[in-house]
């Protein structure tokens, strides 16, 4: 048996601290189990009381996302003939066929652009405004952090009609460069501060060696800072992506038919004839994957991210 | 290689002054120390010399021009740091290699990889080449940047406390080592420590700050055995100069308020009584601390010496030095 030891964990303590991570990590993840599995159900499953955790998948939900459908008569669909396609077969059960795309895939485009736009555009000017306000002298530089930190003390929709007015005025309502700038003005406040944080925590030695080695100081930020950073810039990056992709009151303010973003759209299928859960729960579950592989591909940067100024390297 | 001369030298900061009218000419080819106590100004003065900050007053030459004006990539010095000093996110041989394809140099690379060789030689961490910056222990670390520094061919090396985070055998080698690479490529240095070993073994002139300061400037040996003040005197010498009052010894020179005794100006077998309190035997010498109508007396005697605690030992002054109330030396 191991010697004892005041700092190591006991098998016990290991034991129930596992089990408390899996039981929480269980009951924040059944929602979203939930949502992909309705994604996957009939109509009917998805409605079904009480819920059914066993049923056969289907794709219906998903075809019902992608198109747009219209009811045929008997006689049209016998004219029609075999469906020659798995979704044909589908849609045929209820007397529809498929009459075109719906336009949820230019609605997740839509997202796609304004949320990495955005976040690309507060990462980026928040890295030159936090290694200035790190590095330089800058006057009234308590102040003016302490301004850029108030434009989050209160809930951005709370000046809506300001900014509706200004985008009407401006003819920025309904177009994607419009919402780059609002969710890049709306992150850029956290940017700023969550960067600062880490650029305080590179030594100046660096750039002060780099500039010696014959480097600009530009250069020195480009290749001495920026690389040391890139955890701050990684866990920044994740967190403006998650505002900007699941922002909804803006979206649905300021967008309709050009720019409008997946959030306010997703909720409009359920409008069409019944209600259309699984296409929903569809909608719903293709629209965590691009948040999920950004956070999984920067992950490695993100514990040390979430954790800075806590541990060090 | 040229000659770096420091005119009229002030720097403050915000509440302190660092730097106040410091002139220093560091000759072409010369192993200049600066020594001083922690707050003397030391790093201040690379820092100046190195571009990182501006002075006050005064100007900086580096081989007969002015280089207030230029940005430190222009100045073309090198500078180890104490602390922080490679790249965290290269290799070694990448560390090595920045000041070489800095726009400043634009070496092509093949010279690069063979610069790097020669250097990786000197220092012995080829076998470390790519092995991650972080990765390294303390002293390749500092040898790593040492060679950061040899691989250019700078017109003059600025070290801050290059060695001060070794250990003791590591430091001795890369003692021998600099001053090896001083003699061979017959650079000039700016080296900081308050180490008087360094300053001793390696300096052929060294600097003595107080309190912003140049206090005295020569070589090692007229620091040592010609100090202007009380001060200067007490930074180099180990054990350290004993500082009395004059009137303990008879002889005093008029106005002398305090007598400087170093281990050979302490002779034995003769004059007062000294009690001794103690005895260190380091091996090749041996510590005696003695004490003296209340005064304590540290002296170093023969190695295999039979004294032993409570013996008592006379001792006189031999060419005692002997500094006024304000610490400046009269004799």
């Amino acid at each position: 048996m191991s010697s004892y030891s005041v700092t190591a964990a006991s098998p016990a303590q290991k034991w129930l601290a596992g089990t408390l991570v899996i039981a929480y990590a269980l009951i924040t993840i059944m929602p979203l189990l939930w949502i992909i599995a309705t994604g996957f159900k009939s109509p009917s499953d998805a409605i079904a009381y009480p819920p059914k955790v066993t049923f056969e998948p289907t794709l219906e939900g998903y075809v019902n996302l992608f198109t747009t459908r219209t009811r045929v008569t008997p006689e049209t669909l016998e004219q029609l003939g075999e469906p020659t396609t798995w979704y044909d077969r589908i849609v045929r059960q209820y007397d529809m066929v498929i009459a075109g795309p719906s336009r949820f895939g230019e609605r997740f485009l839509n997202s796609v652009i304004i949320g990495f736009g955005s976040t690309f555009l507060s990462v980026f000017l928040g890295t030159l405004a936090a290694y200035a306000f790190s590095r330089f002298k800058v006057p009234l530089k308590d102040d003016l952090l302490f301004f850029v930190l108030s434009t989050r003390m209160m809930p951005p929709i709370a000046v809506a009609i300001p900014i509706f007015l200004m985008f009407r005025t401006l003819g920025l309502s309904d177009t994607h460069a419009g919402m780059i700038l609002l969710y890049t003005a709306v992150n850029l406040s956290l940017a700023v501060w969550l960067l600062k944080g880490f650029i305080d925590e590179i030594p100046r030695e660096y750039e002060e060696a780099a500039l010696i080695d014959g480097y600009t100081r530009f250069q020195a930020f480009y290749k001495v800072v920026l690389p040391q950073a890139a955890t701050g810039i990684a866990s920044t990056a994740i967190f403006c992506l998650i505002f900007a992709w699941n922002e909804y009151a803006f979206a649905v303010l300021l967008t309709s038919g050009n720019a409008q973003t997946a959030p306010p759209f997703i909720p409009t299928i359920i409008g069409v004839g019944g209600q259309d859960w699984p296409a929903v729960a569809a909608g719903a579950t293709i629209f965590l994957v691009p948040v999920m592989v950004f956070t999984i591909l920067l992950r490695k940067h993100l514990l040390r991210g979430i954790t800075f100024g806590a541990v060090r390297k | 290689m040229a000659e770096v001369t420091l005119s009229h030298i002030t720097k403050r900061f915000v509440r302190e002054t660092a730097l106040s009218d410091v002139s220093l000419t560091i000759p072409d080819g010369s192993f200049v120390v600066l020594l001083g106590p922690t707050g003397a100004g030391k790093t201040t003065t690379l820092r100046l010399i190195a571009g990182l900050d501006r002075p006050d007053a005064g100007d900086i030459t580096i081989g007969g021009a002015s280089v207030l004006d230029l940005t430190p990539a222009q100045r073309d010095v090198a500078m180890v740091f104490q602390q922080y000093s490679l790249y965290p996110h290269m290799t070694v041989r990448e560390n090595l290699a920045f000041p070489l394809r800095s726009p400043v140099l634009r070496t092509p690379e093949d010279e690069i990889t063979r610069k790097i060789a020669e250097v990786a030689e000197v220092l012995h961490i080829a076998h470390k080449l790519d092995n991650k910056a972080t990765a390294l222990s303390g002293g390749e670390m500092q040898r790593v940047s040492i060679g950061r520094a040899l691989v250019r061919d700078p017109q003059l090396f600025l070290m801050d406390e290059p060695l001060s985070s070794l250990d003791a055998k590591l430091r001795s080698d890369l003692r021998v080592e600099l001053k090896r690479i001083h003699a061979a490529l017959g650079a000039t240095l700016l080296y900081v420590t308050h180490d008087q070993i360094e300053a001793m073994t390696m300096a052929t002139h060294v600097g003595v700050l107080d309190r912003g300061r140049l206090v005295q400037f020569g070589p090692p040996r007229e620091i040592y055995e010609n100090p202007v003040n009380l001060t200067v005197a007490g930074r180099l010498g180990l054990p350290r100069i004993n500082a009395l009052p004059a009137d303990l010894f008879p002889g005093a020179p008029a106005g002398a308020a305090t007598i400087g005794l170093r281990p050979e100006h302490i002779v034995h077998g003769e004059g007062q009584a000294a009690q001794v309190t103690r005895v260190e035997h380091l091996g090749d010498q041996t510590r005696l601390h003695l004490s003296l109508a209340g005064h304590d007396i540290v002296t170093l005697t023969d190695p295999h010496t039979d004294l032993a605690l409570g013996d008592s030992l006379a001792i006189a002054p031999r060419n005692p030095l002997y500094f006024a109330a304000d610490g400046a030396r009269i004799a």
